[in-house]
Formats: structure tokens, C-alpha cells, sequence
């Protein structure tokens, strides 16, 4: 289903639009599986599932399955419908090299929340 | 569509605050008992605009919504650029007392949403004769800082958007596109460092926990509202000032932060039972007490 998440952004031109001088790496782990996505000039180019030996991201989201599955439903209930949500109940964490994720907030928010559509088909 | 005004007025104010001459815009409509709105941290009283275009409202209050200095069309004070910005409890009250003052008000209600929904509990601890009643909207004794606030005022990150972007999530997912965004645009228009300046107020000093047992509600009725999706003032710390108070807490389904602002209609509808409350404890006065 992560996977999926390339293309379902990458269909969505307003938001490349949004992320359009974003170029980062970062982490997404979900439970005890990590990704690493690639993106450049706003689009997800690749998206690395884990294990990995050396893994080279500028920051990581991290949080447990049942946390991710919450924030993917259509309707998110209150308290999991935004990653600050999940962040201020202790069940994200947000770490590393924040520049990229504070400076494109928006942008990432919608990348993250994309999977929504996903479950909504 | 044909080209319409709306009855709001705006106007600009010049008076003294704190001790220092400004010039500070302010918004009205309706007519009867002055109900003065307080916006949130980092905007401004654009987010009343629903309340102050409502019939059913301004046909029995007197709506007044300012920006407060430094917010929206409101300016901030001459020397600004050689400080930092810093809201405090101090600053904030005696600032809502001077306005009213200013503005000659009998006794008005005040209503304020987050940011304002904290001061209307310190208004009511410390002033609790000089008002009516007293509405917070998400309201609660005390929120603890959970992200680096400096992310909002540094020249390597955009502030209109980080800001944006830090409170789009406190919006009900449920809130009308069209009112989502013009409420992020109000934070995208906050000039720099604002916003992280009203936090000090909201995350810092404006901490009531200490104080809360001590406000009596008989001497004036406090009303609280809160969204259900608002994780920064959350439903339980607005109950837990209920409990501790005797407010009337009311949980509003389908809101978060910005109830007035994200869907003008939905929040109308938690807010018109207040005011009527409100209104009849107003006639009870009128019968009782001829002076």
C-alpha cells in the first residue's frame, strides 16, 4: 500500500505544485517497516522499502502501525486527522534534519495524507 | 452576483493602550448588548466575519471585533522594529479593559477563541464585574509548548506558510474547503514573528492553572465551547476548567480550532443558544433592577 503512495502524488498536480523546490530523501516507518522516499522538485521518484544497512534521509516520521492506519482512514477521528495530531499525542515522532519538512508543512502534510485516497477507493 | 455590502463597518481607532498611542482597526455590526470578539493567535477579527454578518446575532448585540495591534490591518506601535514581539497575560487584559473603555461599553460580553479563549478566563478571574458574560472558545487553563515555536520567525523559512501549515491541521477535516483556506490565509497574512509572539501568551505565560479554582461564575456566567477535532486545546482541558469552575462546557461535533472561521454556519448554531441565555438573564436584570 506505500508504494502507492508515488503515484497517487504524483496524480495530483497541485501538490507537486506545492512541493515544487522540495528535493529531500526522508524516512517513513511504519510499526517496524521503514521507507525511504525520494523526492525531486516535488514529485516521489522512488520509494525504498527497508531493511536497510546505511539508510541516508534528511529526517524520518515515525510511528506504529495502528497510529498510520487511524490518520489513513477517509474520516479521520479527532486526535489522529493531522501529523501534528498523532505528534502531540506521542505517537509520532518527528526527527533529524527538519528544514525541509517545517519550510514545505504544508506540502508534507498533503504528501502523508495522500494514502487517503488509497483507502478511499 | 449582483454587487452587495455587507453591514459590517470598519473603521480605525486611535487611542492609548498600554501607555503608548496607537491606531487599531476595528469592525461592527448589530445593535444591543456590545459583544466584543477576540481572535486567535498570529490572525485577526476576520474570523468573526461570519458572527458579524449574522442577522439572528447582530439583531440583539452590538458585535465588535478589533485586530488586536500588530494583527491584521491594526498597527503596531511606533519603535516595533527594535523589539520582539512578546503578547503577555499583563498586556492582553489590560488591553481589552482599555479598549472597552475607549469604546464606552456597558458591561459587553466578551467571546475569544483560543488565545482569546485563555484571556476571558483570566478576565473572569480578574475582572469578573466588569463584564456580562464571558465566552471562551477553545478554552482551556493551559497548553504545553509540543514543537519549537522558532520554526515560526527565521528568514530560511516562510512564515506565512509554515504558519499556515502548523494550524491546518487544528481545522475540522470536515470544515467547508472555501472557509478552510480563507481562515490559512488570515495566518499566511500574519507578519513575522507574530504569531510565535502570541504564543508566549498561550504556551508560556499565560498559564491559569493556578488560578482557575478561584473564578466564581455566579459573579458572571462563562460559557465554553470547544471542537471536537481540536488537539491543541482539547476537549479535556476544556471540561477539566468546567469542572473546576461551573462553566457550562459545550463540545462542539464537526469543529476544531477555529470554530467562528472554519465553518461559520456550523459554529452559528452551537453559539445562538448562548446569546439567548445570555439575552435572558439581560431581561431578568432589566425587571428586577430599575436602577
Amino acid at each position: 500500500m506505500i508504494e502507492r503512495i508515488a503515484e497517487l502524488v504524483n496524480a495530483d498536480e497541485k501538490l507537486v505544485r506545492r512541493g515544487r523546490f522540495v528535493h529531500t530523501t526522508f524516512l517513513l516507518e511504519v510499526g517496524g517497516t521503514g521507507y525511504l522516499i525520494r523526492i525531486v522538485d516535488g514529485r516521489i521518484v522512488a520509494v525504498m522499502a527497508g531493511p536497510f544497512i546505511t539508510p541516508n534521509y534528511s529526517f524520518a516520521l515515525r510511528a506504529p502501525r495502528e497510529a498510520w492506519e487511524m490518520f489513513w482512514q477517509e474520516l479521520p477521528p479527532p486526535g489522529f486527522n493531522d501529523l501534528f495530531a498523532l505528534f502531540k499525542r506521542g505517537l509520532l515522532r518527528i526527527e533529524g534534519d527538519l528544514h525541509p519538512f517545517m519550510a514545505n508543512l504544508l506540502y508534507f502534510k498533503d504528501v502523508l495524507a495522500a494514502l487517503r485516497k488509497e483507502r478511499a477507493r | 452576483m449582483s454587487p452587495a455590502f455587507e453591514p459590517i463597518v470598519g473603521r480605525y481607532l486611535h487611542l492609548d493602550l498600554l501607555g503608548q498611542p496607537h491606531r487599531l482597526y476595528v469592525e461592527e455590526a448589530g445593535r444591543g448588548i456590545p459583544l466584543v470578539c477576540l481572535h486567535t493567535a498570529g490572525s485577526d477579527a476576520r474570523q468573526y466575519r461570519g458572527v458579524l454578518n449574522d442577522k439572528r446575532v447582530t439583531a440583539d448585540y452590538r458585535v465588535i471585533a478589533f485586530d488586536m495591534p500588530w494583527h491584521g490591518k491594526s498597527s503596531p506601535p511606533a519603535g516595533w522594529q527594535e523589539a520582539e514581539y512578546r503578547l503577555t497575560s499583563r498586556d492582553y487584559v489590560r488591553m481589552i479593559v482599555e479598549i472597552a473603555d475607549a469604546l464606552a461599553l456597558d458591561k459587553p460580553v466578551v467571546m475569544g477563541c483560543s488565545i482569546g479563549g485563555r484571556i476571558v478566563l483570566h478576565l473572569a478571574h480578574e475582572h469578573p464585574d466588569r463584564f456580562r458574560a464571558l465566552i471562551g472558545l477553545e478554552s482551556a487553563a493551559h497548553v504545553a509548548p509540543y514543537y519549537d515555536v522558532t520554526w515560526l520567525h527565521r528568514p530560511d523559512v516562510h512564515g506565512g506558510e509554515v504558519c499556515a501549515g502548523v494550524v491546518s491541521g487544528l481545522i475540522a477535516p470536515t470544515a467547508p474547503a472555501t472557509e478552510r483556506w480563507e481562515t490559512l490565509w488570515h495566518y499566511m497574512q500574519g507578519g513575522p514573528g507574530v504569531f510565535k509572539g502570541d504564543l508566549y501568551f498561550y504556551k508560556v505565560d499565560g498559564d491559569i492553572r493556578d488560578r482557575v479554582d478561584a473564578i466564581d461564575t455566579r459573579r458572571c456566567p462563562l460559557f465554553l465551547l470547544t471542537g471536537e477535532y481540536d488537539y491543541s486545546c482539547t476537549t479535556e482541558g476544556t471540561l477539566d476548567v468546567a469542572r473546576r469552575t461551573g462553566a457550562e462546557a459545550i463540545i462542539m461535533k464537526g469543529l476544531g480550532h477555529f470554530p467562528m472561521s472554519e465553518d461559520p454556519e456550523l459554529f452559528i448554531s452551537y453559539l445562538l443558544p448562548v446569546l439567548a441565555r445570555i439575552r435572558a438573564t439581560q431581561h431578568r436584570f432589566d425587571r428586577h433592577d430599575p436602577g
